[in-house]
Protein backbone atom coordinates (compact mmCIF):
# COMPACT_ATOMS: atom_id res chain seq x y z
CA UNK A 1 0.00 0.00 0.00
CA UNK A 2 2.59 2.52 0.29
CA UNK A 3 3.84 1.92 -2.96
CA UNK A 4 0.79 3.73 -4.11
CA UNK A 5 2.95 7.00 -2.79
CA UNK A 6 5.46 6.46 -5.65
CA UNK A 7 3.09 4.65 -8.36
CA UNK A 8 0.44 7.24 -8.15
CA UNK A 9 2.06 10.31 -8.93
CA UNK A 10 4.45 8.88 -11.27
CA UNK A 11 1.68 7.17 -13.85
CA UNK A 12 -0.07 10.65 -13.28
CA UNK A 13 3.37 12.66 -14.62
CA UNK A 14 3.80 9.72 -16.91
CA UNK A 15 0.64 10.62 -18.07
CA UNK A 16 0.82 14.34 -18.85
CA UNK A 17 3.82 13.86 -20.34
CA UNK A 18 2.47 11.64 -22.74
CA UNK A 19 -0.87 14.22 -23.53
CA UNK A 20 2.41 17.18 -23.45
CA UNK A 21 4.39 15.19 -25.72
CA UNK A 22 1.79 14.19 -28.37
CA UNK A 23 0.60 18.46 -28.24
CA UNK A 24 3.93 19.00 -29.34
CA UNK A 25 3.68 17.40 -32.29
CA UNK A 26 0.81 18.59 -33.63
CA UNK A 27 1.61 22.01 -35.78
CA UNK A 28 -0.12 25.05 -34.26
CA UNK A 29 -0.03 26.62 -37.57
CA UNK A 30 -2.18 24.13 -39.25
CA UNK A 31 -5.39 25.24 -37.96
CA UNK A 32 -9.00 23.65 -38.97
CA UNK A 33 -11.39 25.80 -41.25
CA UNK A 34 -14.17 27.11 -39.60
CA UNK A 35 -16.11 26.55 -43.00
CA UNK A 36 -15.57 22.96 -42.89
CA UNK A 37 -19.48 21.55 -43.12
CA UNK A 38 -20.48 24.29 -44.04
CA UNK A 39 -21.49 26.16 -47.54
CA UNK A 40 -19.47 27.99 -48.84
CA UNK A 41 -19.42 32.17 -48.34
CA UNK A 42 -21.35 34.27 -50.68
CA UNK A 43 -19.14 36.54 -52.71
CA UNK A 44 -19.46 37.73 -56.12
CA UNK A 45 -16.20 39.27 -57.88
CA UNK A 46 -15.40 39.62 -61.53
CA UNK A 47 -13.90 36.99 -63.59
CA UNK A 48 -9.71 37.32 -64.02
CA UNK A 49 -10.10 36.44 -67.73
CA UNK A 50 -13.34 37.97 -68.16
CA UNK A 51 -13.71 40.38 -66.30
CA UNK A 52 -17.32 41.95 -67.44
CA UNK A 53 -18.52 38.30 -65.67
CA UNK A 54 -18.76 37.68 -62.58
CA UNK A 55 -17.85 34.64 -60.54
CA UNK A 56 -20.44 33.75 -57.59
CA UNK A 57 -20.46 30.71 -55.25
CA UNK A 58 -23.36 29.92 -57.30
CA UNK A 59 -20.68 28.52 -59.68
CA UNK A 60 -19.59 25.85 -56.77
CA UNK A 61 -22.85 24.06 -56.94
CA UNK A 62 -24.13 21.40 -58.60
CA UNK A 63 -20.89 19.44 -59.23
CA UNK A 64 -17.42 18.82 -56.85
CA UNK A 65 -15.56 21.50 -56.94
CA UNK A 66 -11.59 22.22 -56.12
CA UNK A 67 -11.25 26.13 -55.32
CA UNK A 68 -7.26 26.67 -55.69
CA UNK A 69 -6.19 30.45 -54.10
CA UNK A 70 -3.23 31.59 -55.69
CA UNK A 71 -1.10 34.73 -56.70
CA UNK A 72 1.59 35.75 -59.09
CA UNK A 73 3.09 37.08 -56.36
CA UNK A 74 3.51 33.74 -54.70
CA UNK A 75 6.35 31.48 -54.67
CA UNK A 76 4.78 28.51 -53.65
CA UNK A 77 2.21 28.81 -55.45
CA UNK A 78 4.67 27.94 -58.37
CA UNK A 79 6.16 25.47 -57.11
CA UNK A 80 2.68 24.08 -56.44
CA UNK A 81 1.02 24.64 -60.27
CA UNK A 82 2.45 21.21 -61.88
CA UNK A 83 0.30 19.67 -59.53
CA UNK A 84 -2.53 21.86 -59.77
CA UNK A 85 -2.39 21.20 -63.65
CA UNK A 86 -2.10 17.06 -62.74
CA UNK A 87 -5.38 17.10 -60.47
CA UNK A 88 -7.07 18.88 -63.47
CA UNK A 89 -6.43 16.56 -65.71
CA UNK A 90 -6.85 13.50 -63.15
CA UNK A 91 -10.21 14.84 -61.94
CA UNK A 92 -13.54 15.01 -62.96
CA UNK A 93 -14.73 17.99 -60.46
CA UNK A 94 -14.07 21.22 -61.64
CA UNK A 95 -10.68 23.26 -60.87
CA UNK A 96 -11.28 26.64 -59.82
CA UNK A 97 -8.92 29.40 -59.20
CA UNK A 98 -9.55 32.31 -56.44
CA UNK A 99 -6.66 35.05 -57.66
CA UNK A 100 -5.75 36.39 -54.18
CA UNK A 101 -5.07 40.24 -53.95
CA UNK A 102 -3.27 40.27 -57.14
CA UNK A 103 -2.84 42.72 -59.98
CA UNK A 104 -5.15 41.54 -63.48
CA UNK A 105 -2.36 42.20 -65.26
CA UNK A 106 0.06 40.12 -63.46
CA UNK A 107 -2.22 37.04 -62.56
CA UNK A 108 -2.75 36.87 -66.47
CA UNK A 109 1.25 36.72 -67.11
CA UNK A 110 1.65 34.01 -64.73
CA UNK A 111 -1.13 32.49 -66.16
CA UNK A 112 0.28 32.39 -69.78
CA UNK A 113 3.50 31.83 -68.78
CA UNK A 114 2.90 28.89 -66.48
CA UNK A 115 -0.31 27.48 -67.82
CA UNK A 116 -3.94 27.71 -66.80
CA UNK A 117 -5.29 24.51 -65.14
CA UNK A 118 -8.31 26.25 -63.89
CA UNK A 119 -11.96 26.39 -65.30
CA UNK A 120 -12.48 29.84 -64.48
CA UNK A 121 -10.66 32.10 -62.34
CA UNK A 122 -12.13 34.78 -59.51
CA UNK A 123 -10.53 38.29 -59.41
CA UNK A 124 -10.36 38.87 -55.51
CA UNK A 125 -8.38 41.89 -55.96
CA UNK A 126 -9.09 43.74 -52.31
CA UNK A 127 -8.71 39.68 -50.68
CA UNK A 128 -12.47 40.50 -49.41
CA UNK A 129 -13.26 36.95 -50.75
CA UNK A 130 -10.25 35.36 -49.17
CA UNK A 131 -11.24 37.04 -45.72
CA UNK A 132 -14.85 35.25 -45.61
CA UNK A 133 -12.80 32.20 -46.31
CA UNK A 134 -10.66 32.52 -43.72
CA UNK A 135 -7.87 32.24 -46.15
CA UNK A 136 -4.61 32.89 -44.10
CA UNK A 137 -2.10 32.70 -46.41
CA UNK A 138 -1.49 31.30 -49.84
CA UNK A 139 -1.54 28.76 -51.47
CA UNK A 140 -4.53 27.11 -49.79
CA UNK A 141 -7.08 24.50 -51.14
CA UNK A 142 -10.74 23.91 -50.96
CA UNK A 143 -12.39 21.08 -52.03
CA UNK A 144 -16.23 21.61 -51.58
CA UNK A 145 -18.92 18.84 -52.59
CA UNK A 146 -21.30 18.94 -55.23
CA UNK A 147 -24.33 20.90 -52.71
CA UNK A 148 -21.48 23.65 -51.93
CA UNK A 149 -20.49 22.81 -48.79
CA UNK A 150 -16.76 23.03 -47.82
CA UNK A 151 -15.53 19.10 -47.03
CA UNK A 152 -12.13 19.68 -46.92
CA UNK A 153 -8.85 22.27 -46.61
CA UNK A 154 -5.68 21.79 -47.83
CA UNK A 155 -3.27 24.76 -45.66
CA UNK A 156 0.18 25.02 -48.25
CA UNK A 157 1.35 24.04 -51.29
CA UNK A 158 0.21 20.62 -53.23
CA UNK A 159 2.42 18.52 -53.46
CA UNK A 160 2.71 15.19 -54.67
CA UNK A 161 1.96 12.90 -51.81
CA UNK A 162 -0.91 14.90 -50.97
CA UNK A 163 -2.25 14.70 -54.21
CA UNK A 164 -2.40 11.11 -54.13
CA UNK A 165 -3.34 9.99 -50.76
CA UNK A 166 -5.56 13.04 -49.60
CA UNK A 167 -7.03 14.96 -52.93
CA UNK A 168 -7.93 12.29 -55.16
CA UNK A 169 -9.16 9.90 -52.94
CA UNK A 170 -11.10 12.49 -51.31
CA UNK A 171 -12.69 14.03 -54.94
CA UNK A 172 -13.35 10.57 -55.85
CA UNK A 173 -15.57 10.10 -52.38
CA UNK A 174 -17.06 13.28 -53.04
CA UNK A 175 -18.19 12.50 -56.32
CA UNK A 176 -20.00 8.78 -55.61
CA UNK A 177 -21.88 10.49 -52.92
CA UNK A 178 -25.58 10.76 -53.53
CA UNK A 179 -27.00 14.29 -54.49
CA UNK B 1 -19.83 46.46 -49.60
CA UNK B 2 -16.64 47.61 -49.77
CA UNK B 3 -13.81 49.39 -52.29
CA UNK B 4 -11.20 47.28 -54.05
CA UNK B 5 -8.78 49.62 -52.29
CA UNK B 6 -10.71 49.35 -48.59
CA UNK B 7 -7.91 47.03 -47.32
CA UNK B 8 -5.13 48.91 -48.17
CA UNK B 9 -6.57 51.78 -46.18
CA UNK B 10 -5.72 52.24 -42.29
CA UNK B 11 -9.06 51.42 -40.57
CA UNK B 12 -11.08 55.02 -39.36
CA UNK B 13 -13.01 54.22 -36.14
CA UNK B 14 -14.74 57.05 -34.26
CA UNK B 15 -12.84 58.62 -31.57
CA UNK B 16 -15.69 57.59 -28.98
CA UNK B 17 -15.38 54.78 -30.34
CA UNK B 18 -11.67 54.13 -30.33
CA UNK B 19 -11.26 52.60 -26.79
CA UNK B 20 -13.32 49.85 -28.10
CA UNK B 21 -11.35 49.40 -30.68
CA UNK B 22 -8.10 49.17 -29.15
CA UNK B 23 -9.58 46.37 -26.58
CA UNK B 24 -10.64 44.46 -28.93
CA UNK B 25 -7.88 44.21 -31.23
CA UNK B 26 -5.55 42.69 -28.37
CA UNK B 27 -7.72 40.15 -27.82
CA UNK B 28 -7.43 38.84 -31.31
CA UNK B 29 -4.89 36.52 -32.08
CA UNK B 30 -2.55 37.15 -35.85
CA UNK B 31 -2.99 33.74 -37.15
CA UNK B 32 -0.14 34.11 -38.89
CA UNK B 33 1.95 35.83 -36.39
CA UNK B 34 0.43 33.33 -34.09
CA UNK B 35 2.14 34.21 -30.39
CA UNK B 36 0.81 38.05 -31.28
CA UNK B 37 -1.85 40.11 -31.40
CA UNK B 38 -3.84 41.83 -34.23
CA UNK B 39 -2.87 45.12 -32.78
CA UNK B 40 0.60 44.20 -33.14
CA UNK B 41 1.11 42.47 -35.85
CA UNK B 42 2.23 43.65 -39.01
CA UNK B 43 1.32 40.69 -41.07
CA UNK B 44 -1.14 41.78 -43.99
CA UNK B 45 -3.70 39.80 -42.98
CA UNK B 46 -3.50 41.38 -39.57
CA UNK B 47 -4.02 44.62 -41.06
CA UNK B 48 -7.35 43.48 -42.76
CA UNK B 49 -8.37 42.28 -39.61
CA UNK B 50 -8.03 45.17 -37.96
CA UNK B 51 -9.72 46.93 -40.91
CA UNK B 52 -12.57 44.76 -40.56
CA UNK B 53 -13.28 44.81 -36.76
CA UNK B 54 -13.14 48.76 -37.12
CA UNK B 55 -16.00 48.55 -40.14
CA UNK B 56 -17.71 46.10 -37.89
CA UNK B 57 -18.02 48.56 -34.96
CA UNK B 58 -19.18 51.17 -37.69
CA UNK B 59 -21.87 49.29 -38.18
CA UNK B 60 -22.97 48.54 -34.60
CA UNK B 61 -22.19 45.15 -33.86
CA UNK B 62 -21.82 44.41 -30.19
CA UNK B 63 -18.21 43.00 -29.35
CA UNK B 64 -19.51 39.32 -29.08
CA UNK B 65 -20.96 39.87 -32.44
CA UNK B 66 -17.82 41.00 -33.81
CA UNK B 67 -15.39 38.34 -32.26
CA UNK B 68 -18.51 35.70 -33.70
CA UNK B 69 -17.82 37.07 -37.23
CA UNK B 70 -13.43 36.78 -37.22
CA UNK B 71 -14.48 32.97 -35.43
CA UNK B 72 -16.54 32.28 -37.96
CA UNK B 73 -13.93 32.88 -40.94
CA UNK B 74 -10.99 31.81 -38.79
CA UNK B 75 -12.00 29.64 -36.08
CA UNK B 76 -11.64 29.96 -32.42
CA UNK B 77 -8.15 30.21 -32.45
CA UNK B 78 -8.67 33.34 -33.57
CA UNK B 79 -9.86 34.51 -29.19
CA UNK B 80 -7.03 34.68 -27.07
CA UNK B 81 -9.73 33.66 -24.41
CA UNK B 82 -11.28 30.52 -25.93
CA UNK B 83 -14.68 29.99 -25.62
CA UNK B 84 -15.57 27.29 -22.74
CA UNK B 85 -17.60 24.93 -25.34
CA UNK B 86 -17.31 21.52 -26.10
CA UNK B 87 -14.40 21.83 -27.82
CA UNK B 88 -12.49 23.39 -25.07
CA UNK B 89 -13.27 22.07 -22.06
CA UNK B 90 -10.22 20.58 -21.68
CA UNK B 91 -8.12 23.69 -21.64
CA UNK B 92 -10.23 25.77 -19.03
CA UNK B 93 -11.01 22.56 -16.57
CA UNK B 94 -7.94 19.91 -16.77
CA UNK B 95 -5.28 22.27 -14.87
CA UNK B 96 -7.52 23.29 -11.89
CA UNK B 97 -8.47 19.42 -12.02
CA UNK B 98 -4.84 18.31 -12.17
CA UNK B 99 -4.50 20.83 -9.12
CA UNK B 100 -7.28 19.29 -6.96
CA UNK B 101 -5.66 15.69 -7.57
CA UNK B 102 -2.48 16.68 -6.46
CA UNK B 103 -3.78 18.96 -3.56
CA UNK B 104 -5.48 15.37 -2.52
CA UNK B 105 -2.84 13.01 -2.51
CA UNK B 106 -0.60 15.66 -0.40
CA UNK B 107 -3.44 15.90 1.60
CA UNK B 108 -3.85 12.10 2.01
CA UNK B 109 -0.19 11.62 2.36
CA UNK B 110 0.28 14.25 4.94
CA UNK B 111 -2.45 12.52 6.61
CA UNK B 112 -1.17 9.57 5.95
CA UNK B 113 2.05 10.33 7.79
CA UNK B 114 0.68 11.85 10.75
CA UNK B 115 -0.90 8.90 12.34
CA UNK B 116 2.23 7.31 12.98
CA UNK B 117 3.46 7.21 16.15
CA UNK B 118 4.28 10.64 17.87
CA UNK B 119 8.47 10.68 19.50
CA UNK B 120 7.87 11.00 22.93
CA UNK B 121 7.40 14.79 24.93
CA UNK B 122 10.76 15.54 25.71
CA UNK B 123 11.10 15.68 29.65
CA UNK B 124 12.13 19.25 30.41
CA UNK B 125 14.76 17.98 33.42
CA UNK B 126 16.57 16.04 30.53
CA UNK B 127 16.27 18.86 28.50
CA UNK B 128 18.23 21.06 31.31
CA UNK B 129 20.25 18.38 32.05
CA UNK B 130 21.57 17.60 28.31
CA UNK B 131 22.18 21.46 27.80
CA UNK B 132 24.07 21.97 30.84
CA UNK B 133 26.40 19.01 29.58
CA UNK B 134 27.14 21.26 27.02
CA UNK B 135 28.58 24.06 28.43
Amino acid sequence: MSHLRFIVPTLVIIALIGVMGYGLTRDPTVMPSALLGRDAPAFAVSRLQQPDQLFTQKMLQGQVSVVNVWASWCVSCRAEHPFMEELAGRTNAKVYGLNYKDERAAALDWLARYGNPFAAIAYDHSGEVGFNWGVAAVPETFILDRHGVVRYKQIGPVDQVTLEKTLLPLLKELESEPS
Amino acid sequence: MFAASAFAQPPVVAPAQEARYHALIVQLRCVICQNRSIADSDAPLAADMRHMVAEQIKAGRSDDQIKDYLVDRYGSFVLYNPRFDAATWMLWLGPPVLLLVGLGIVILLLRRGSRRAEPPAPNAEDVARLLDEDT
